[in-house]
Order: C-alpha cells, then sequence, then structure tokens
C-alpha cells in the first residue's frame, strides 16, 4: 500500500488541491478496489520521482463522497491531475508506469 | 549461443508470466519479468475467483495475484515495470526494445495477456463517467442505480451478479437467446430478482450529458429499437490480445492471437507464448498458469541443447 502519499478528505480539499500552488496529482481510491491497491506502489514511484515538482495525495472515496461526487468520478482507480485549481488531466484505470510519467512530464 | 543480458525474459506479470517466473526461478535461470503497468493481470479485476483449486471459499482476484507475485519474489523472480515497444527476434538472439534501452535474451516468454474489448459505439467518452470494465472497481458508485450489463459469457455473468450487491436492477443484454456462461454461474443469475434477461438484443448507443443516462439497445431478430434508462454501462464481450509491440514479429491467427503448440513454442525457436494471449479453447487463471509451466521448462531446454 502507498505509503508516503497524504490522505486528504472533503474538507481540507480545496486548500490542499485547489488552492496549492504546485501542480496536484489526485489518487481517488477505496479499500475494496484491488486495482487501486495494485497502483500504489507506482504511484509511490512517481512520488519519489516527481515529488519535488507535482504534490501527491489521495482521497478515500468511501469516506469522502464530496470531491468524487464534484468532479464526477464514477471509476476508481481515477488519477485527477490539477494545475492552478483546474483539471489538467484525468486518468482512470490501470495504465502503463510511461502513460503516467508522460502525463506528469506534460503539466510540470 | 550468443552472449546475452537473461537466459529469460518474460512478457507481462499476469498468472501466466507470474508461474513462468516462479519455474524459471527455481530452475535458477538468468530471467526478468517485464510488466508495463501492475503486476496481476486481469485478475486485479475480477471480484471473485471460485475456479481455482485450492481456495475452497473463493479468493478476491487482488489477493491471489498479492499471492502470485509474492510468492515469485520470494523466490528471486526480478520484476520490472517497464514497457515493450518492440521485439526483434532470431533463434539465436531475441532483442526486446523498450523506451531508452534495449535488452537481449536468449528465449522469451509472451505473457502480455488481453484486454477487454470495447463495443466501438461511443462509449470511450463515458469511461470512468458510467461506462466500466471492472466491477470490483466501479459497482459501489451505483448505490440503488440502474445498470446495463453487456455479454454473455463467464465474465459478464458473474461480473452481473456481483453488481446487484449495489445496483437495485441490472438489465443483462446479450445478443443471443442463451447464455454462454457456466451452468452454476446461469442458475444463480436466473434466481436474482435483481437482474432482467434481455435476450437477442445488441447495443447500438449510449447517451447521456455528463455522465451515462441511457443504453439504446437492438432486437437483432425484430430489429425493434429500445432505450433502457440507466445510470450507469458495464461492459464484458470478450477480450483482444495485447500485442500491439508485435509487429508480425511472431505468427498470430485471423484474431490476432500468437499460435503457440504443445510445448508452447511460436513460430520462432526459443519464442514462446501462454495464457491469454496465446491461441487456446480456454483461457481461465489454471490454463494460464499450466502453459507457462510448459513454457518455462521448455525455454530451460531450449537454452541447454542450443
Amino acid at each position: 500500500m502507498t505509503q508516503n502519499i497524504i490522505e486528504i478528505d472533503d474538507d481540507s480539499f480545496e486548500d490542499k488541491v485547489l488552492k496549492s500552488n504546485k501542480p496536484v496529482m489526485v489518487d481517488f481510491w477505496a479499500p475494496w478496489c484491488g486495482p487501486c491497491k495494485a497502483i500504489a506502489p507506482t504511484v509511490d514511484a512517481l512520488e519519489k520521482e516527481y515529488g519535488d515538482k507535482m504534490t501527491f495525495v489521495k482521497v478515500n472515496v468511501d469516506e469522502n463522497p464530496i470531491a468524487p461526487s464534484k468532479f464526477g468520478v464514477q471509476a476508481i482507480p481515477t488519477l485527477i491531475f490539477f494545475k492552478n485549481g483546474e483539471i489538467a488531466d484525468q486518468i482512470t484505470g490501470m495504465v502503463a508506469k510511461e502513460k503516467l510519467e508522460e502525463t506528469i512530464q506534460g503539466i510540470v | 549461443m550468443a552472449k546475452t543480458d537473461y537466459d529469460l525474459v518474460i512478457i507481462g506479470a499476469g498468472p501466466a508470466g507470474l508461474t513462468a517466473g516462479i519455474y524459471a526461478a527455481r530452475a535458477r535461470m538468468n530471467v526478468l519479468l517485464l510488466e508495463k503497468a501492475v503486476p496481476g493481470g486481469q485478475i486485479l479485476v475480477t471480484d471473485w475467483i471460485e475456479n481455482y483449486p485450492g481456495f475452497p471459499e473463493g479468493i478476491s482476484g487482488f489477493d491471489l495475484a498479492e499471492k502470485m507475485k509474492t510468492q515469485a519474489e520470494e523466490l528471486g523472480l526480478r520484476i520490472e515495470t517497464l514497457e515493450v515497444h518492440s521485439l526483434n527476434l532470431s533463434e539465436e538472439l531475441k532483442e526486446i526494445v523498450l523506451k531508452d534501452k534495449s535488452i537481449t535474451t536468449k528465449s522469451l516468454i509472451i505473457a502480455s495477456g488481453a484486454s477487454p474489448r470495447t463495443l466501438g459505439i461511443g462509449e470511450d467518452k463515458f469511461i470512468g463517467k458510467g461506462v466500466s470494465f471492472c466491477a470490483t472497481c466501479d459497482a459501489p458508485f451505483f448505490k440503488e442505480k440502474t445498470l446495463v450489463a453487456i455479454g454473455g459469457g463467464d465474465t459478464a455473468v458473474q461480473e452481473a451478479i456481483y453488481l446487484t450487491k449495489f445496483a437495485q436492477k441490472v438489465y443483462l443484454v446479450h445478443r443471443r437467446d442463451e447464455l454462454r456462461a457456466a451452468k452454476i454461474l446461469q442458475e444463480r443469475a436466473f434466481a436474482n430478482d435483481k437482474i432482467e434477461l434481455v435476450w437477442d438484443s445488441i447495443p447500438t448507443g449510449i447517451e447521456g450529458f455528463f455522465g451515462v443516462e441511457s443504453v439504446k439497445i437492438k432486437n437483432v431478430k425484430t430489429n425493434e429499437e429500445k432505450t433502457l434508462k440507466a445510470d450507469g454501462c458495464f461492459i464484458w464481450v470478450g477480450i483482444l490480445p495485447n500485442t500491439s509491440f508485435l509487429n508480425d514479429a511472431v505468427e498470430t491467427d485471423e484474431f490476432g492471437f500468437i499460435r503457440s503448440g504443445a510445448n508452447m513454442q511460436t513460430s520462432v525457436p526459443g519464442v514462446y507464448a501462454v495464457g491469454d494471449v496465446r491461441n487456446t479453447p480456454l483461457r481461465q487463471i489454471v490454463t494460464a498458469v499450466g502453459d507457462a509451466a510448459i513454457a518455462a521448462v521448455s525455454a530451460e531446454h531450449f537454452i541447454e541443447n542450443a
């Protein structure tokens, strides 16, 4: 499971994500979602590599229904990339690490 | 034989690739497993597995994948998260082209698996917004909602049943007038009050503003068209082989699955294909791991005799 990624909630979403000066990747996940757990090490590795340029956070959609519904998340894992408070990109499902890296490089 | 980086490279870390890795690691081969995303393959999106022996109560796909991965790694298998871009294959030397480098190997096992087939009815723009291929990931977003599930095989019927744990109603739309799924799954589906079978019908379109609002279907016998109001649409209409990196490096059948024989060898000596990517009459975890054991031993023999 993800170790170094900060868990945020509906209350802190605006501060931590929308008002962030750095781009933010939000990993929407839930404990019942196998693929979410499976991609966690990949997200961890990306944080290690790009953590200085992008903030990585995760949101448990079970405990925090507001943020996912606000951004139309109806499938997980969904990774939404925010820049200056707006969605810069969005990836749903398990994708190749290279694809995630390309997406991050395009944003930072 | 030429000097190479590895004795064996395995492409794909689903049940087939991990099993090949277990056998190769135990044979003390110099082996590397390449996985482009995460180890586990399609079983990661399978909510429950009850036809893999040894788990009398069944096991979740994620847990089984974790166990297989742990077993392989504890035996010393090296797994790297790298995507294969292309292959240059000959009997003597196999070159695997990655993003930033190439690696060479004496033998190669292709276990790249398959991905869900799409319908091509404009569902792409609704993926993540009501269209899904993974019940265990997305079903909980549809509590007390109405869903359409498409397909009639094992996956479609098993996962449609899973959807009813959350949804208040599931239309199971199938193009024929009987299901292909295992009888035990059919019995459960027929006994489930929340599932309504829609026979002889194919989906023709998905409509909605932000997300899915309805699915259009057509009866193939009467040509009658109908709109099912639904909040989501789950699609399980078969699979396509993951072979984008292949470029005819080995022979495939008319559907793109790799031809491999009794010892799993493809048209190129020392190159093997196993699991869902292979042209096989049955695509199950048990057949994939069986293929993989044979291929790993075949690869070992190939290197010894070269």
